[in-house]
C-alpha cells in the first residue's frame, strides 16, 4: 500500500512497489533502477535527539554505570552475540543515527525487514509443519494422519538414508538405514502407500529431499494424478538445494553442476506447470548444523540463492517467472535477537538483491518467504526435557523474526526419532506461542528496538561482506567447488566446540549444572522388518511392472541427462512406469559420475 | 610408554553425511598429538576395514548418526576379525540410544560416546585405552 503523503514529519517510506502481481504478459521492462542513495536520507531519529543522548549516556558512563561495574564488574571481558558481534552495554538512538526508516519499510513494503505480508499472523498464523518419516510408507502414512487429527497444518516428509542418496532398499549400501532417519521409499508404489488416504489438493506437503528429488516429485505428482488431482493444484515445497549439500548435508549422487541443472530443470517445470509449487527451498539450516554462524548461515544461504537465480537466468527464463517461488528455510538457534536480526536481515538483503542485481519487477520475487525449524544441534542428551525449553524459546526467536511456516524438534532428537509423545509436545509449544502468549497480535513487534535494528544491520553488513568474497570468488559453484564455505564452517565448528570445553560457553546440563540422575526418555524404535518388507515389495514391483517400459522411459532418462532437453518430463514418465529411484539415480551416476568428497579435517 | 605416535582412523560408515562430529574429533585428537586419518564420508564398512588395515591403526573411530549402528558396527568388528586385524579396538559416537550401548559392548565395541562427550574425555580414554599395536 502506498504511504499517503501527508505532514513531512510523517514517516515517509520509499515509494512503494505495487504490491498486487504484476500481470502475466505484460510487457517487461527492466527494473527501475532506484537511485536510493541519491534521496536525502529519512532518519528515524533527529541530530538534535541524538546529540543530546549521546551527551546523556556519556554522562551516566561515567557516574552510574562506572559506580555499578566497580560494585560488580562484568561477568565476562567481553559481550558478544553467538556469531561474534561485540555488544555495547546498551543501545540508545545515538547508535542509530543513521537509521533510515526506509530500511525498515513496513510490512509487506519493500525491502520486507518487517515481514513479507502486511497484516503478518493477524490475518494468517505461521504454518506449523512437523517434520515426519520413518519406518514403512504405512508407519509414516499413520504419523501424518495423527499429526493431522492433532491440528499440524501441514504436511512435512523425512525420508530415509538410502532414498536421500538415491539407493533403493536393496542397495548394499542401505544395510541398516532402511526407514531408520526418515520414511524408506523407492517406487512410485511406496508414494501411494505413503499418501494413502490424504486429499492430496487440500494439504500442502513438503519433502525434504535433494540429491533424487526430481524421482520424489515425479512421484508425488503420479500420486496426485492417481487420485485424480492435476499437478497445477499440489501445493507444497520441495527441498531440492543441493548447493547446501555440498556446502553441509553431505547427501549427493553427481558432481554440483549437473546437480545444479536438474533443480534448474525443476524450477523451469514448476514454474510452468506447477503454480503453488515451491520448487526448492533454499536451506541454511543444515549450514547452521554444520557449526556456521548466524552471520555463515545468512551469506551462503542467501548466496546459494543468488546461485540458483543466476543459473535460471543463464537458461533463459525470466526472473519473475520463477522467483516468486522461491523459498528460504532458517535454522533457529540460541542466540534469541541475533536470530531475529538474522530474519529480518535475509529478508532486506533478498529484496534489494532481486531488484538490484537480478531486476526483478513483481514484489513476490523480492519478498523472501521462509520455513524455519529450531536447532537440532542444540539439544543435549543430558536432562532432555531442558530440551522443550530451549525448543521454545528458540520457536519464539522464528515468530518474532516473522516466519511463515515453523517445525519445532523434540526433546528426545539426540537419542532417535522422535515419539508421538514427544512430537506432540513439540507441536503443543507452537499452539502456545500462538493463542498464549500474544506476540501474534501486533506486527513485527521488535521493530524499532535499537538493538534489534543495529543487530539487523550488522548481521546484514557481515553477511554482504561474505557475499562479496563469494562474488570475487566466481560465484557460490565455484566457491563450493573450492571448498570455501566447508573450510569456514569447519572453523567455526571447532571454535564451538573449543568454547564449550574451555567453559567459555555454558550449556545447561552438559558443561553447567550437571546432575547426576539420569532421566531416561523413551525412545522410537525402528522395526528391523521394515527392510524386509520394503525389499520385498521392490521385488514384487519389478515382477509386475512392464520391464520393457522402464527399459525405454530409463533410455529418455538418459539422453535427456546427455542432451538439455527438461529431465521432469522423462522422469515422470519412467516413475510412471514403476521404475526404481535407485534406477533413476543409477542414470545420472552412469552420465555424470557419482560424487565423492576427500577426508579433509 | 607407548614410542611412537598413536594411530586413530576416524570413519563415516554409511550414508549419512552429518561429519560435524567426526571432523572435530579428527582434528582434536591430531591436536592431541596423534595420528588422524580421516575416511570421508559414505565409506562400506569394507572401506573402512581396508583403509585401516593399509594404514596400519590401532584403533577406529565410528561416527554414527543416522541410526544404523547396530548394523554398522558389527560389520566392521567382523570384517577386521575375518583380516586377522580383531586387534584393532573399535570405539564410536553419533545418535546411539542408551539402550543400545550394552548390546554394541558384548559385540566388541570399546566404548561409545554419547552427544555432549567432550573431545577430552574421548581423547583422556583413547591415552587410556589404546596402545600402539606390536
Amino acid at each position: 500500500m502506498p504511504p499517503t503523503r501527508r505532514s513531512p514529519k510523517k514517516l515517509r517510506l520509499a515509494k512503494s512497489p505495487r504490491t498486487a502481481r504484476a500481470p502475466k504478459g505484460a510487457p517487461r521492462k527492466p527494473a527501475p533502477r532506484r537511485a536510493q542513495t541519491k534521496r536525502p536520507a529519512l532518519r528515524t531519529y533527529d541530530l538534535a535527539t541524538v546529540r543530546q543522548v549521546a551527551s546523556a549516556k556519556k554522562a551516566w558512563e561515567q557516574t552510574e554505570v562506572a559506580k555499578s561495574a566497580a560494585r560488580a564488574p562484568d561477568r565476562r571481558p567481553e559481550f558478544t552475540t553467538d556469531s561474534g558481534v561485540p555488544l555495547p552495554l546498551v543501545f540508545t538512538p545515538a547508535d542509530r543515527a543513521r537509521e533510515d526508516a526506509r530500511d525498515l519499510g513496513l510490512p509487506g513494503q519493500f525491502p520486507y525487514t518487517r515481514g513479507v505480508q502486511p497484516t503478518m499472523y493477524r490475518g494468517r498464523l505461521w504454518t506449523m509443519r512437523m517434520f515426519a518419516g520413518f519406518g514403512s510408507p504405512a508407519d509414516t502414512n499413520k504419523r501424518f494422519k495423527y499429526l493431522m487429527a492433532h491440528g499440524t497444518t501441514g504436511l512435512s516428509t523425512a525420508f530415509d538414508m538410502p532414498a536421500l542418496m538415491g539407493y533403493d532398499a536393496d542397495h548394499s549400501m542401505s544395510r541398516g538405514e532402511v526407514g531408520k532417519e526418515g520414511v524408506a521409499v523407492s517406487t512410485l508404489r511406496d508414494f501411494e502407500i505413503l499418501f494413502d488416504g490424504i486429499p492430496l489438493d487440500q494439504v500442502t506437503t513438503s519433502m525434504t529431499i535433494n540429491a533424487s528429488a526430481i524421482v520424489a516429485l515425479c512421484m508425488y505428482i503420479a500420486v496426485a494424478e492417481k487420485q485424480g488431482v492435476p499437478m497445477e493444484r499440489l501445493g507444497g515445497t520441495i527441498q531440492n538445494d543441493m548447493l547446501k549439500e555440498y556446502i553441509a548435508q553431505k547427501e549427493w549422487i553427481v558432481p554440483p553442476r549437473p546437480a545444479v541443472r536438474i533443480v534448474v530443470d525443476m524450477i523451469d517445470f514448476c514454474s510452468r506447470h506447477m503454480p503453488r509449487w515451491h520448487a526448492v527451498s533454499i536451506s541454511g539450516y543444515h549450514i547452521r548444523e554444520a557449526g556456521a554462524t548466524a552471520v555463515q548461515e545468512l551469506a551462503f544461504t542467501l548466496a546459494d540463492g543468488i546461485g540458483y537465480v543466476e543459473e535460471c537466468v543463464k537458461r533463459g527464463m525470466a526472473v519473475d517467472d520463477f522467483a516468486g517461488r522461491l523459498s528460504f528455510f532458517w535454522d533457529v538457534h540460541n542466540d534469541f535477537f541475533e536470530e531475529i536480526a538474522k530474519f529480518r536481515a535475509a529478508r532486506r538483503i533478498w529484496a534489494r538483491v532481486m531488484r538490484d542485481r537480478f531486476g526483478a519487477r513483481d514484489p513476490r520475487s523480492w519478498q523472501l518467504r521462509t520455513h524455519a525449524q529450531t536447532a537440532g544441534v542444540s539439544l543435549t542428551a543430558q536432562q532432555p526435557y531442558n530440551n522443550v525449553v530451549r525448543t521454545a524459546l528458540q520457536a519464539l526467536a522464528a515468530v518474532l523474526g516473522g516466519t511463515q511456516s515453523l517445525h519445532t524438534n523434540s526433546l528426545d532428537e539426540t537419542y532417535a526419532l522422535p515419539t508421538e509423545e514427544s512430537v506432540t509436545l513439540a507441536l503443543r509449544t507452537q499452539q502456545l506461542i500462538a493463542h498464549e502468549s500474544g506476540v501474534d497480535r501486533v506486527v513485527d513487534p521488535l521493530g524499532g528496538s535499537y538493538y534489534v535494528e543495529a543487530l539487523t544491520d550488522e548481521m546484514e553488513k557481515r553477511a554482504l561482506e561474505y557475499m562479496r568474497r563469494i562474488d570475487e570468488m566466481g560465484g557460490i559453484i565455484r566457491a563450493v567447488e573450492e571448498g570455501y564455505p566447508q573450510k569456514e564452517i569447519g572453523e567455526s565448528a571447532y571454535r564451538y566446540q573449543r568454547e564449550v570445553e574451555q567453559g567459555d560457553r555454558l550449556i545447561v546440563g552438559v558443561n553447567a549444572f550437571q546432575s547426576e540422575r539420569h532421566e531416561p526418555v523413551q525412545t522410537l524404535k525402528i522395526d528391523e522388518r521394515v527392510t524386509e518388507e520394503q525389499v520385498e515389495r521392490i521385488r514384487q514391483v519389478k515382477a509386475e511392472r512392464n520391464a520393457a517400459a522402464v527399459t525405454a522411459a530409463l533410455a529418455k532418462v538418459e539422453a535427456a541427462c546427455r542432451g538439455t532437453e527438461n529431465l521432469m518430463p522423462p522422469v515422470l514418465e519412467a516413475v510412471k512406469a514403476y521404475a526404481t529411484l535407485g534406477e533413476i539415480s543409477d542414470v545420472f551416476r552412469k552420465v555424470w559420475g557419482q560424487y565423492r568428497e576427500g577426508g579433509i579435517f | 610408554m607407548p614410542d611412537r605416535k598413536l594411530r586413530i582412523l576416524v570413519a563415516k560408515p554409511g550414508l549419512d553425511g552429518h561429519d560435524r562430529g567426526a571432523k572435530i574429533i579428527a582434528r582434536a585428537l591430531r591436536d592431541a598429538g596423534m595420528e588422524v586419518i580421516y575416511t570421508g564420508l559414505h565409506q562400506t564398512p569394507e572401506m573402512i576395514v581396508n583403509a585401516a588395515v593399509q594404514e596400519d591403526v590401532d584403533a577406529i573411530g565410528l561416527s554414527i548418526m543416522s541410526g544404523a549402528h547396530m548394523t554398522l558396527f558389527p560389520a566392521v568388528i567382523d570384517l577386521l576379525r575375518a583380516s586377522k586385524a580383531g586387534d584393532i579396538e573399535v570405539f564410536g559416537g553419533g545418535i546411539i540410544p542408551d539402550d543400545d550401548i550394552p548390546r554394541l559392548k558384548e559385540l566388541g565395541v570399546s566404548e561409545i560416546f554419547t552427544p555432549g562427550s567432550s573431545t577430552q574425555d574421548i581423547v583422556q580414554w583413547i591415552r587410556q585405552h589404546i596402545q600402539p599395536r606390536a
